[in-house]
């Protein structure tokens, strides 16, 4: 569904991305781990679209994007839940939810939204920010649930946030697998991430270095620590 | 009539004056802040653009026969047209760099398009009569008689003004606005076309200017320094309501034009002033403004 090959990117004039290589197959739950500075969210943004300056590959669905602006990669069915949420101040919590314009079928329905995150029904005409981070985190994710988009991009959907809501953030990955979408996950919090992935890519500086599938986790755990120092 | 009454009455008369110079700094500020809101370009073209309203008025009137109910419809529409040419050809070229060279570009623009005018039409004004419908007697307001097209002015701005906030801030295109006035990547990111969405906001920016101008063209001269005089107060205006607040510039657009009435009973002498006195105090106590975010 999604392959990106020699992806590389800059902020301004430094070089952060150094050639990425990786694959999702539709339906997949695949993460990206590294540490820090790694280059996981610019790899993520570089996907949507909204760097200044990226080359390489970007396929989806057949579709070469490194050359189209976001509006029209979004519009391929592509969507991105940003690591600082994105939330809008200036927008009530239902016109956060409904600003994504749907750009395809399949997208999750409203009573199922208000299903996994209940909080939200209640608080639709609260101010965006007004909503605790862990609200913020759910409204981000259900915004882009209902547009019907395909491949859905979440940056660090559990930072920060407490373990309940964690878990709850995790019922709705695997919503959204049982659904037939596919993500692309990047995470701090490995074990989060292991309870959900069918595959995991490791960062350092700018590059894949590794690629571990779930069923190999154990075995190759000495490895995915050393990577994580962890 | 009591004491009191005697000593109100001049009061409420240049007030309720004042609000008709309020109603045109609350359409123009109110250009302003939606354009700067949106673009971060301080739009230094929107008094040529004003001037540019009231000129195509008296164009269509002179030259295609078409009367002022027709300007003001068409007379928008055709400044407006002129701005998203602006826009895509020039500004759009300088988001990417910092304010002040927008600032330079518009009002470079301005320049140019006040010069041509002045050697097109010269610069002693042309008249342009108030409309057939309102040659009738003037309005009686119990404390003063307002001549009716001064009222319909106040009227008719009061409506367009927060017809436009209540565009931006209720309604679903208003949203999206909103949403890209603060980040515009992620809601681009969401499929929603922001280029296409700062050219049309510039576009309607400059046809609310032009709107103002047609509104001006009967009771102001038709002249290529309408706008310039216009500007530099509305500038004022903007600073003293907070920079991009949509309601705070129409308030205090109305608010300022009472203020500078009111100074004329007591002091004549300050009453081009004192809007920059307001200003100067705003923004001592308050730098973003009386309704602006810091």
């Amino acid at each position: 569904m999604l392959q990106v090959s020699g992806l590389e990117a800059w902020y301004g004039e430094s070089h952060v991305l150094h050639g990425v290589d990786l694959e999702v197959a539709e339906g997949e739950v695949v993460t990206l781990l590294g540490r820090n500075g790694a280059g996981k969210s610019t790899t993520i943004k570089a996907i949507m679209g909204v760097l200044e300056s990226r080359k390489g590959s970007v396929r989806f669905q057949g579709t070469e994007t490194i050359t189209l602006p976001p509006n029209r990669i979004a519009r391929l069915g592509i969507a991105w839940c940003p690591e600082e949420r994105g939330i809008f101040a200036s927008l009530t919590v239902k016109e956060n939810l409904f600003l994504p314009p749907v750009i395809g079928p399949g997208g999750v329905t409203l009573d199922r939204i208000y299903a996994l995150f209940p909080n939200l029904k209640e608080r639709l005409g609260s101010q965006g920010t007004k909503l605790s981070g862990g609200e913020q985190q759910m409204l981000a994710i259900a915004r882009i649930m209902r547009t019907g988009a395909k491949l859905l991009l979440l940056d660090e959907p559990t930072e920060g946030l407490a373990p309940v809501i964690i878990q709850q953030i995790g019922r709705t990955i695997r919503a959204l697998k049982e659904a037939g979408l596919t993500v692309l996950l990047v995470e701090q919090n490995f074990r989060f991430a292991q309870k959900l992935a069918d595959r995991h890519y490791v960062m350092e500086d700018g590059r894949i270095v590794d690629m571990i599938p779930a069923g190999r986790l154990e075995a190759n755990m000495d490895r995915l620590h050393a990577y994580l120092g962890v | 009539m009591s004491e009191l009454w005697y000593e109100l009455e001049p009061f409420l008369q240049q007030g309720t004056l004042g609000l008709v110079n309020g109603a045109f700094y609350a359409i123009l500020s109110l250009g302003l802040a939606v354009i700067f809101g949106m673009l971060n370009v301080v739009n230094f073209a929107h008094g040529a653009q004003f001037m540019l309203g009231a000129f195509v008025a008296w164009m269509l009137l002179n030259w295609a026969g078409i009367g002022y109910w027709g300007a003001l419809v068409l007379a928008p529409l055709i400044v407006g047209l002129l701005g998203v040419v602006i826009e895509r050809t020039m500004i759009a070229r300088l988001y990417k760099l910092d304010h002040l060279y927008g600032l330079l570009l518009t009002f470079g623009l301005a320049l140019i398009i006040e010069g041509t005018m002045r050697n097109a039409f010269g610069s002693s004004g042309l008249p342009y009569q108030v409309p057939e419908a309102f040659r009738i007697p003037p309005v009686d307001l119990g404390y003063m008689l307002m001549p009716a097209y001064r009222f319909w002015i106040v009227i008719v701005s009061l409506v367009v003004c927060f017809g436009t906030w209540y565009a931006i801030e209720k309604t679903k295109l208003g949203s999206y606005l909103r949403a890209a006035v603060e980040r515009p990547q992620l809601v681009q990111a969401f499929g929603i076309n922001v280029p296409l969405m700062m050219t049309a906001t510039y576009g309607a920016g400059v046809a609310l200017a032009a709107f103002a101008g047609v509104l001006a063209a009967p009771v102001y001269s038709v002249n290529p320094a309408m706008g310039a005089n216009f500007i530099i107060i509305v500038f004022a205006v903007v600073v003293i309501g907070g920079m991009g607040s949509i309601l705070g510039s129409i308030v205090t657009g109305y608010i300022l034009g009472v203020i500078e009435g009111f100074t004329r009973v007591y002091y004549p002498e300050a009453s081009a002033t004192v809007v920059f006195v307001i200003m100067a105090i705003v923004l001592l106590v308050r730098p973003t403004g009386l309704f602006g975010r810091a």
